[in-house]
């Protein structure tokens, strides 16, 4: 919102006297070379974190960083020089390194993708600066949460909880004559409990967060149902037996299963991967990769959500991306390199971990849009097989198309019903397969509590995804159980 | 260059990360009431080239610095840290460090080592490469270029590249507290990499090679990493599901190290006492097969996990982690060392954002007596892993569950490729369980294995 380029603006002048016209003469020094493009990346990073364990708060830490990068593009190259010390004179002598990579270019000229003039949205719900929970009151929520998940059930023998809170103010200043910024928020409030009993010792995990205040958790009590969940996840590992091995039908609960979809496809669909020719999904729009029942999005402008952003780090509005339409895949995730090469509008998803980063096609919100199944008649539409409810992390090899992702709560489906918790199983399959073993697509379409952080080429952002309840007919699930 | 605002007066100057300045930073934290503290700066200076498909693709040249601090407030701790090492941001970060280490609780575990304990001088490791600071740029692209031709053209199935990578990184860390030790260090890391990518019969794979060492001169050349990729790359086109069954497993050294390095994290100190680990209590008890030592090793010269003192100050030394299955030794540092009622053992890490954790420094899986040819002709039916992927590792209890890729095989020899698989078991049983350990150790990351066997674990697939 225009709003925010104001204090983006001043801030960066105000802190580090980096006015318009040293803007404009960097940008200008970085063009020389015959280049396509170029941009000035500010950030100053604020962060401070809080932890509990054995019932204490033992550490509190908070850091400040800031820093700015140079890039310069000219047809498929990027030049980029950072720093953390932001002065005129390290700005000039980064474009000047930036720029270098145009030298040697040929005769090709990509055509403008179009400027961001301004963005359309307002995603961060805050109120006035200075009403969040002050350290205090920081501290006595962890200890509440520790006194909740030690009182529900004496086989819980710790607790660690902690939270974060982060503010990035951005600035994007771009040849193309623009500048535009953002100031981000995002929090995250993480417990985990240990639960013993008899010599057998197993953990649980929940939690939640997004780019709004603190207040936001607590004013709704969150806080209460992130750590019953830890809890209760820990006290049914307990009961858990064997993951059965080999390939069955698997229902998907709702929510943070989507991560399924993240690396299934999302990644797959990313513009860097494809404008290359290594991704499983290269060539493939307009192709049926999923089962009709499926309709995949990546949403940048959900309100609060830990994936979204105002702008994506490039200065590009966010916006709302079909991948696959009933089952036909549809688009791909843009930066503004990989959008100008392919000759595609930008689609606001050039991220980047921080100004030491080049930014690359990611992903914000990740989902699957609601089919009309009632949830419990796709578990009873099972004979034998596995209703995965909880997942920890995933990993996919894009080039040929295999992912992962690894489950933290499970149980056997038998005769339609739930019956015993299997112990954490990794699940194995084929992206460009895996949708269109979708046979069920439930109404219960939910995102995920704010707490996923996605890695690619060493850089970590953070992302949202979503699932209804969903049914897959046949995926490899890697237990030590080998009853067939 | 004339800067013609004014809002240069207000911009403080820059600081040089000198002991000194980490001496005033201490001194001004005790005037503001702190009992102790300690400080650790680092300096960097990075860069990389990708190349793809013979052209230059990114550049990336970065300097940066960072400070960090830690206070205790008798046994309250807090750390703060900053990149904008200016005199107004140090003020603010020694006051933003007391006001949170005011605020968290009297632990009286917490604190620095005892004076005894510190390093008495700084070892030269010969960690850093001095003369390959003024390798010219061109000869950087030229190594990335000719890395990936190699690839390309070792044989026509290979028809695309995710690119190849040479990068390098020089540092510098500084270590400082209050309890008298001040000492810095120097580093460099050279890396040179590729990923090719190979088709056949409409199936694409890529694998990738990459050569990582602190000297420049020691680095694999671009040929012999463009054709360990290539080869990687080849061998698992026409890969195929093999159905569920119980197998001995071979680990190649590139995923046996994952096994050592769940290992190293389940001896920390740090999942020790928080009860996060699945190695708790089992001091001097046999936790794997007696062909098994594992050591970690902080002085070896050159090795990218040497340093001369860790994160507290503490001298690195060489100690047996496992002998012969026996569990000998945790990793610690100060602070999981009292807990448990233990002296450090030199294992603290430190970035400049956080309190010390607990780290290995070079963790490696000693090499046995047989050749990895002779550990695949040991196994009839059976899966060589090449890849492992995803997540799936319980540290509390030790189950393991992963994605695979890798060689089925078959009568004691590399049959057929394969993949779509995971592989599962318990850690406590696949340490047990290690069967044979190879002669081909290359202690060329922090953590390293060489060829490892376990004699039966959980392959699902069809």
């Amino acid at each position: 919102m225009a709003q925010d380029v104001i204090p983006a603006r001043l801030f960066f002048d105000q802190r580090f006297g980096v006015n318009s016209r040293d803007l404009d003469k960097v940008l200008a020094r970085a063009l020389e070379q015959r280049a396509d493009y170029a941009d000035l990346y500010f950030e100053y990073t604020v962060q401070e974190a809080v932890g509990l364990e054995e019932g204490l708060v033992k550490n509190a830490s908070s850091s400040t960083s800031n820093g700015v990068g140079v890039r310069v593009l000219a047809e498929t190259k990027t030049g980029y020089a950072y720093t953390d010390d932001i002065t005129i004179e390290n700005l000039e002598v980064a474009a000047r390194t930036a720029r270098c990579i145009a030298q040697d270019r040929g005769g090709f000229a990509p055509a403008p993708v179009g400027t961001a003039k301004g963005s359309p949205h307002d995603l961060y719900p805050l109120r006035r600066e200075g009403s969040d929970l002050s350290l205090d009151e920081k501290i006595g929520l962890l200890q509440e949460m520790d006194r909740i998940a030690r009182n529900s059930d004496g086989r819980i023998k710790n607790v660690f909880a902690s939270l974060a809170a982060q503010k990035k103010i951005v600035l994007v200043a771009s040849s193309e004559g623009w500048v535009i910024g953002d100031v981000q928020p995002l929090v995250r409030l993480n417990v985990t409990c240990i639960a013993e009993e008899g010599g057998n010792r197993q953990m649980g995990s929940y939690g939640g967060g997004g780019r709004f205040e603190f207040r936001v958790l607590t004013d709704n009590r969150d806080y209460e149902r992130y750590t019953r969940e830890a809890v209760r996840q820990a006290l049914l590992n307990l009961e858990a037996g064997d993951a059965p091995a080999g390939e069955m039908d698997v229902v998907l609960g709702p929510g943070w299963p989507g991560i399924l979809l993240h690396e299934a496809i999302g990644h797959g669909l990313e513009g860097d991967f494809n404008r290359k020719g290594i991704s499983a999904f290269s060539n493939r729009i307009g192709q049926k990769v999923a089962s009709e029942r499926c309709t995949v999005v990546d949403d940048g402008t959900l309100p609060g959500r830990r994936g979204s952003l105002n702008l994506d780090d490039e200065g590009t509005p966010t916006r709302r991306t079909v991948l696959i339409e009933k089952g036909i895949l549809k688009g791909y995730l843009q930066d503004r390199l990989n959008a100008t090469l392919m000759g595609v509008p930008l689609t606001g998803n050039g991220r980047r971990e921080s100004y030491a980063h080049i930014p690359m096609p990611r992903m914000t919100n990740t989902f699957m849009l609601a089919g009309d199944a009632a949830p419990d008649d796709i578990v009873r539409s099972v004979r034998k097989g596995l209703y995965a409810v909880a997942f920890g992390g995933g990993q996919v090899d894009i080039t040929n198309g295999k992912f992962v992702f690894s489950t933290s709560e499970a149980y056997l489906i038998e005769d339609g019903k739930v019956t015993r918790p299997v112990r954490g199983a990794t699940l194995i399959g084929s992206g460009p397969d895996v949708l269109k073993r979708v046979s069920m697509v439930g109404s219960d379409l939910k995102l995920d509590e704010g707490v996923g952080t996605c890695g690619k080429d060493g850089q970590s952002v953070p992302v949202g995804v979503g699932l209804p309840t969903i049914r897959i007919d046949g995926i490899t699930v890697g237990g030590t159980q080998t009853s067939q | 260059m004339t800067i013609d605002s004014s809002y240069r007066e207000k911009i403080m100057e820059r600081l040089d990360l000198t002991q000194d300045l980490a001496q005033e930073i201490l001194v001004r934290a005790k005037k503001k009431g702190a009992s102790h503290g300690d400080v650790v700066m680092v300096e960097s200076e990075s860069f990389f080239v990708t190349v793809r498909l013979g052209e230059v693709e990114k550049i990336s040249q970065a300097q940066e610095k960072g400070l960090g601090l830690r206070l205790f407030f008798g046994h309250s701790s807090a750390t703060g840290s900053t990149s904008d090492v200016s005199r107004e941001s140090i003020d603010r970060l020694v006051q933003d460090t007391c006001t949170l280490a005011r605020a968290t609780v009297q632990d009286e575990h917490s604190g620095l080592p005892r004076p005894e304990e510190l390093a008495r001088q700084v070892a030269d490791l010969d960690l850093v490469d001095r003369e390959a600071r003024s390798l010219p740029v061109e000869e950087k692209i030229r190594l990335a270029k000719q890395a990936e031709s190699r690839a390309l053209d070792f044989d026509p199935r290979i028809t695309n590249s995710e690119g190849a990578e040479f990068s390098n990184e020089f540092n510098r860390v500084i270590y400082a507290s209050s309890s008298g030790f001040s000492g810095e260090y120097e580093g460099s890391v050279f890396g040179l990499s590729v990923v090719p990518v190979a088709q056949h019969d409409g199936a694409m794979q890529r694998d990738y090679w990459s050569s990582t060492r602190r000297k420049f001169s020691r680095l694999d050349s671009p040929d012999q990493v463009g054709e360990k990729a290539a080869r990687r790359v080849l061998r698992r086109l026409g890969a195929r599901k093999v159905a569920t069954r119980d197998v001995p497993v071979v680990f190649e050294p590139e995923t046996a190290r994952s096994l050592v390095g769940h290992l190293a994290q389940a001896v920390s100190g740090d999942s020790l006492y928080k009860g996060a680990s699945f190695l708790i209590g089992k001091l001097d008890r046999i936790i794997a097969s007696d062909a098994v030592t594992i050591i970690d090793d902080g002085t070896i010269p050159a090795a990218l996990g040497s340093k001369p003192f860790d994160g507290e100050g503490l001298a690195t030394r060489k100690k047996g982690i496992v002998q012969r299955g026996v569990l000998k030794s945790y990793l610690l540092d100060t602070y999981s060392g009292r807990k448990l009622g233990l002296p450090s053992t030199g294992n603290a890490s430190r970035s400049v954002g956080q309190p010390p954790s607990v780290a290995p420094t070079n963790f490696y899986l000693a090499p046995g007596p047989h050749s990895p040819e002779a550990i695949i002709a040991s196994v009839e039916q059976g899966f060589y892993v090449t890849e492992l992927i995803g997540f799936g590792v319980n540290s509390v209890t030790g189950d393991y569950s992963r994605g695979a890729a890798g060689m089925w095989i078959e009568g004691g020899k590399l049959a057929y490729p394969v993949e779509e698989i995971t592989i599962a078991g318990n850690l406590k049983e696949m340490f047990q369980n290690i069967e044979m350990v190879g002669n081909d150790l290359d202690i060329k990351y922090r953590v390293a294995a060489p060829t490892v066997k376990i004699s039966r674990m959980t392959v699902a697939g069809d």
